[in-house]
C-alpha cells in the first residue's frame, strides 16, 4: 500500500556512527516552549497546520528544559528575565543548541535600553539568528534547517566546519569591502 | 471648571495651602507634601473621592526647581468626577508621607514610583522595587539616568566591536 510494498524487504542497512548520531539529533530534534513576546506567535504558527514544523521532526514542544535539545529564544529578554534564561539553559542536557528568533533576541533590535539584555548572545551561547521583526515561520523553519545542517557538518570532535567555512567565508566579505 | 468639582476644590483651597490649576478642562490641586494624607482624606470622607485611579511621578529635570511632580488621579464613581492632585517635591533625597492608610492600593503604585524614580515614601509598609531587579542601582526614570548604548557594527568595526562584546560561554 505505501512506501513499504515498492521498496520491500530492506534488511540491514548500515551507516557509520556518526551518521546516525546525526541523523537522530537532526530528525528529534526537541525544542523547549520559550515563547518571550510577539515572536512566539510566529513560533506558534510555524507549528501549526500552515507551515507545520513537525516536517522535520520538531512538533514536540517540551514544557521542561531536562527534556529539549533546542532553545528557541523568541523575544527580548529582560534583565530580570536573563539569570532565568540562563539556568534554564544550564538545566538543558548537553547536546543542545539555541536559536535567536528575531531582531530583539539577535541584538535586542528597537530597544537600545537599560531594562533589555543587548542581545541573548550575552547569556547564552547563540548557534544561529534568524532576523526578523517578528520573523516569519517560513524564516524561522530556515533556521531551524541551518541549525540542522550546522549539527550534521559538526565532526565527533565537536569542530564545526560549517561554522569555520562560514567565518572565514564572512572574514573574506569584511577584508573584501575594505579594499574596495 | 467641573460644577461637580467645585465644592471639593473650594473645601480644599479653604482649609489646606493648595493651588488650582486647570488644564484643557483637567483640574489639578498642587498639594505640599506634608498636607498629601490630609487632602486625599477630606476628597475620600467628604466629597465620595472613593478611587485611586492611578498614582504615578513625573521628573521635569532640568527644565523646572522643584524636580518631580508625585500626580494622583482619584476618580468619583458616584459624582463621575476626575481630579488629580500634584505634589512638586525637590531633587535632593526626595520623601513624602504614604497614601497607603486612605488608598491601600497606592502600595505598589508607590514601590513603583520608588523603583523608577528614588522617591521614598515615609511610612510605607513595604518600600521594595517592583519592576526592577533587587540588587539594581539607579532609578531608571529619571532624566539624569544614563540611557545605556550598544554600539552598531558595520562593516568597517564590526571586529573591533566584537572583541568587546561580552559574549556568553557554554
Amino acid at each position: 500500500m505505501g512506501i513499504e510494498q515498492k521498496l520491500g524487504n530492506l534488511g540491514i542497512s548500515t551507516l557509520t556512527l556518526d551518521q546516525a548520531v546525526k541523523w537522530a539529533r537532526t530528525n528529534s530534534m526537541w525544542p523547549m516552549l520559550f515563547g518571550l513576546a510577539c515572536c512566539a506567535i510566529e513560533m506558534m504558527s510555524a507549528q501549526a497546520s500552515n507551515f507545520d514544523m513537525s516536517r522535520f521532526g520538531m512538533e514536540l514542544m517540551r514544557a521542561s528544559p531536562r527534556q529539549s535539545d533546542l532553545m528557541i529564544v523568541a523575544g527580548r529578554v529582560s534583565r530580570k528575565m536573563a539569570p532565568v534564561l540562563r539556568r534554564l539553559y544550564d538545566q538543558m542536557p548537553d547536546p543542545k543548541w539555541v536559536i535567536a528568533m528575531g531582531d530583539c533576541a539577535s541584538c535586542s533590535g528597537v530597544f537600545n535600553n537599560y531594562a533589555l539584555a543587548q542581545g541573548v548572545d550575552e547569556i547564552v551561547p547563540v548557534d544561529v539568528y534568524v532576523a526578523g521583526c517578528p520573523p516569519r515561520p517560513e524564516a524561522l523553519i530556515h533556521g531551524i534547517i541551518t541549525l540542522h545542517e550546522k549539527v550534521r557538518s559538526r565532526d565527533q570532535t565537536g569542530r564545526s566546519d560549517h561554522g569555520k567555512e562560514l567565518a572565514e567565508r564572512e572574514q573574506q566579505m569584511i577584508t573584501g569591502a575594505r579594499g574596495a | 471648571m467641573d460644577a461637580k468639582l467645585q465644592p471639593a476644590v473650594d473645601a480644599l483651597t479653604g482649609r489646606l495651602n493648595v493651588e488650582p490649576v486647570e488644564f484643557r478642562d483637567q483640574v489639578s490641586l498642587l498639594v505640599q507634601p506634608d498636607q498629601i494624607v490630609s487632602a486625599a482624606q477630606i476628597l475620600r470622607d467628604e466629597f465620595q473621592f472613593d478611587m485611586l485611579t492611578f498614582l504615578t511621578a513625573v521628573d521635569y529635570w532640568p527644565e523646572l526647581a522643584p524636580r518631580f511632580h508625585i500626580v494622583y488621579m482619584l476618580y468619583s464613581v458616584p459624582h463621575n468626577a476626575n481630579l488629580s492632585l500634584r505634589v512638586p517635591l525637590e531633587g535632593n533625597a526626595p520623601h513624602l508621607p504614604t497614601l497607603e492608610g486612605v488608598y491601600p492600593n497606592a502600595n505598589w503604585y508607590e514601590r513603583e514610583v520608588w523603583d523608577m524614580f528614588g522617591v521614598r515614601f515615609d511610612g510605607h509598609s513595604d518600600l521594595r522595587r517592583i519592576l526592577m531587579p533587587a540588587d539594581w542601582q539607579g532609578h531608571p526614570l529619571r532624566k539624569d539616568y544614563p540611557l545605556g548604548y550598544e554600539e552598531v557594527q558595520f562593516t568597517f568595526n564590526a571586529e573591533e566591536i566584537d572583541l568587546r562584546k561580552p559574549y556568553a560561554r557554554e
